[in-house]
């Protein structure tokens, strides 16, 4: 049976698409058959990130209505055999999700063998969410050390404690809390919520903390997902992050500010 | 490091004022969220039975539930007219 993993915020902005592509790339990299597939109907974006929005003809939401099949569909990543792609449709309402249809790709996903997939939820709290979130095993809260990111991810496990299908059963989806865009020195300098200060509020088990860094904007620039940039920190810590999902035990990295000089510590310098 | 950092007392850092505020509020949305789902059903109902025999609005009738240990307390607040 194949595990639905989510990945939401309720914020815009905080890097669930970045996210998506770097755990369905990781993923995959760790020989797993995974689907990751788009929520963000009228405003899609995975297929950018991941460099196939050229490639795309038919969407999620053509499977769903029946205009297309599954097959014709999905896109097989270039660099990675065991990826696939299921863009948004650029065009079509948000209430082309519906449930039932959700499920049947979800269904049949698994039964051509894939392993994961990966939803990349839209940001806010609408159909496109709540459809993104309706399936999961696994949800992956992805959050900005900011007060606002914060809110909007304890507002999202509400909604995944209360609607999502496991908790409507009686059961629980599994939560894990991924910071991101985390600036070590400025939280050395009580400029920035560490990461103890969000895992307290939430309460949710810490899978990974993603530095602020150029190698992101660097990798949607060329569509790659930034995972495979295995040189970058944030390639590193995403990898770190896949491996403690599938039950590695590794430690943080790129935590604590980079020790500087005497020399640029007294001309205040150092970035 | 600035070096007027090495003296005195620092402020509050801003991220300290950051984690008070959320801590507040989110364990008051939390509670909101946890209390029982008849609660606008209720309202509601109360809302109409109240109609029957005085004309208020809406927003003249507010209901809370509030934990106190172990114990909640139901509180309805219904403002009456002028006559």
């Amino acid at each position: 049976m194949a595990i639905v993993v989510t990945v939401t915020s309720g914020k815009g902005g905080v890097g669930k698409t970045t996210s998506s592509a770097a755990i369905a790339a990781g993923l995959a990299q760790a020989g797993n058959r995974t689907a990751v597939i788009d929520f963000d109907v009228g405003l899609r974006n995975l297929d950018l990130v991941m460099g196939v929005e050229r490639r795309v003809v038919f969407d999620f939401v053509s499977v769903i209505s029946g205009e297309a099949s599954l097959n014709q569909a999905l896109i097989q990543d270039k660099r990675l055999e065991q990826l696939s792609i299921l863009a948004a449709s650029q065009t079509k309402d948000k209430d082309a999700l519906t449930e039932e249809g959700v499920g049947q790709v979800i269904k049949q996903l698994a039964d051509m063998g894939f392993e994961y997939i990966i939803c990349d939820s839209p940001a806010g709290i609408e159909r496109g969410a709540t459809m993104a979130l309706h399936f999961a095993d696994h949800a992956v809260i992805v959050t900005n050390p900011e007060v606002s990111s914060v809110r909007d991810s304890d507002r999202i496990l509400g909604i995944l404690q209360s609607k999502s299908k496991r908790a409507k059963e009686g059961g629980k989806v599994n939560e894990h809390l991924l910071i991101t865009r985390y600036d070590p020195v400025r939280v050395d300098h009580g400029e920035m919520l560490s990461k103890e200060d969000v895992c307290d509020i939430l309460a949710v088990k810490l899978m990974g903390v993603i530095p602020e860094s150029k190698a992101v904007l660097k990798a949607s620039n060329t569509g790659f997902p930034v995972i495979l940039d295995a040189e970058s920190d944030a390639g590193m810590a995403y990898s770190d992050a896949v491996a403690r999902f599938l039950g590695e035990d590794r430690p943080l990295r790129f935590v604590a500010p980079k020790k500087q000089g005497l020399f640029s510590r007294f001309l205040g310098g150092g970035d | 490091m600035p070096i007027f950092g090495l003296f005195g007392r620092k402020k509050k850092s801003s991220a300290a004022a950051a984690r008070e505020r959320l801590q507040i509020l989110i364990s008051h949305e939390r509670q909101n969220r946890l209390g029982p789902d008849f609660l606008p059903d209720l309202q509601r109902e109360i809302l109409d039975v109240v109609k029957k025999y005085v004309a208020v609005r809406d927003d003249q009738v507010s209901i809370r539930l509030d934990r106190e240990g172990d114990a909640s307390v139901l509180e309805l607040n219904v403002t009456l007219p002028e006559n």
